[in-house]
């Protein structure tokens, strides 16, 4: 819940920097391990933006999968799961996580 | 003639403001020269009794601790650990799950940071929420009670791995729940590779010496990082 109230917060300060415009859909990046789960954090946008300016807005969730920096392959790859953290290809354990911890607002939709 | 919505990019991370306090936390307490320990668990694992013994043998050992703990509802754990004699103040967070550093900032207002040589926070307990918000912590542990089973890690994988130690808890009953420690400690490294493990039991006192001196250990190392 204090997630979607800072998401708000966040829509709400750059909707007025740019002229108080009306925002029709709030895009987000959530990594997987970002400690968020995609269908609480919807449910919990809808109960936190009732009757404010935001009642209509989406929230259009863009999940990040995880990504390693593999010492062996050395390169980014992915890992096996969250259950799993090791490199698809090669089996390294995961020691340097490069994505999916992201928990960020990318972009907003403002009616012109 | 409609264009359509606009897109405005904006990359703002949602937990800027939380996160960006707990930077300046870090900081203050680095210069005070205290060492901060969180301790994240589900409700029930055996934090307070872990956190009673840790102040006590720091206090026996000559060091000065001192806890914050963050509670829904009551009072009791800081009066548990008040026992110490160490300084210990409650945070209620009424509805809230996890503690976020606007109130561990509030809740030092009173306390003088140069006055203790180690901080613990205990979080509520909780497995999910807390994962998210930093809280200027140096070391973030995660406890395992022997009676919650071995697959704990691989449930609730995103706080182990945000977390720095695993602390398995009431050793001491591993044997009557047939707790496989073997397993525990291979799901805890699937979760979070290279992840140190320790094992206590607090009641009857075992590990809790190698505990309290990888602690030493640990703000020993932090200060030098310091200069």
């Amino acid at each position: 819940m204090s997630i979607a109230l800072s998401i708000l917060e966040v829509a709400e300060e750059e909707a007025a920097r740019h002229g108080g415009a009306e925002v029709e859909a709030i895009h987000l990046k959530v990594g997987a391990l970002a400690g968020v789960v995609k269908e609480a954090l919807l449910s919990a946008y809808e109960l936190a933006c009732e009757k404010t300016p935001f009642e209509r807005t989406r929230l259009v969730i863009e999940e990040v999968p995880i990504m390693m920096n593999c010492p062996t392959c050395a390169g980014e790859r992915p890992v096996h799961s969250l259950q799993r953290l090791c490199c698809v290809d090669c089996e390294a354990p995961a020691s340097e996580i490069v994505h999916g911890r992201e928990l960020q607002v990318t972009a907003l939709e403002l009616v012109e | 003639m409609s264009a359509g919505p606009r897109i405005l990019e904006v990359r703002h991370n949602i937990l800027k403001r939380n996160d960006e306090l707990a930077r300046e936390l870090r900081d203050r307490f680095h210069n005070a020269g205290v060492f901060v320990v969180s301790l994240v668990s589900s409700p029930g694992s055996g934090k307070t009794m872990f956190l009673e013994r840790t102040l006590a043998i720091l206090k026996e050992r000559g060091r000065r601790p001192a806890a914050l703990v963050g509670d829904l509802a009551t009072e009791n754990d800081a009066a548990r650990l008040a026992r110490s004699q160490a300084p210990v103040k409650q945070i209620i967070t009424g509805t809230l799950c996890h503690l976020e550093a606007a109130m561990i900032d509030n809740a030092l207002a009173e306390w003088r940071l140069g006055d203790f040589d180690f901080l613990f926070i205990e979080n509520v307990g909780n497995l999910v929420c807390p994962s998210s918000y930093d809280l200027g912590e140096d070391l973030r542990l995660v406890l395992l009670s022997v009676t919650e089973g071995e697959d704990k890690p691989l449930k609730y994988p995103t706080i182990f791995n945000t977390s720095d130690v695993a602390v398995i808890t009431k050793a001491d009953l591993a044997d009557a729940v047939e707790f496989d420690a073997a397993a525990a400690n291979a799901n805890i490294q699937a979760v979070r590779p290279g992840m140190r493990v320790l094992q206590v039991s607090a009641k009857k006192g075992a590990g809790m010496e190698d505990w309290i001196d990888f602690l030493a250990a640990r703000r020993e190392s932090a200060l030098q990082g310091k200069s």
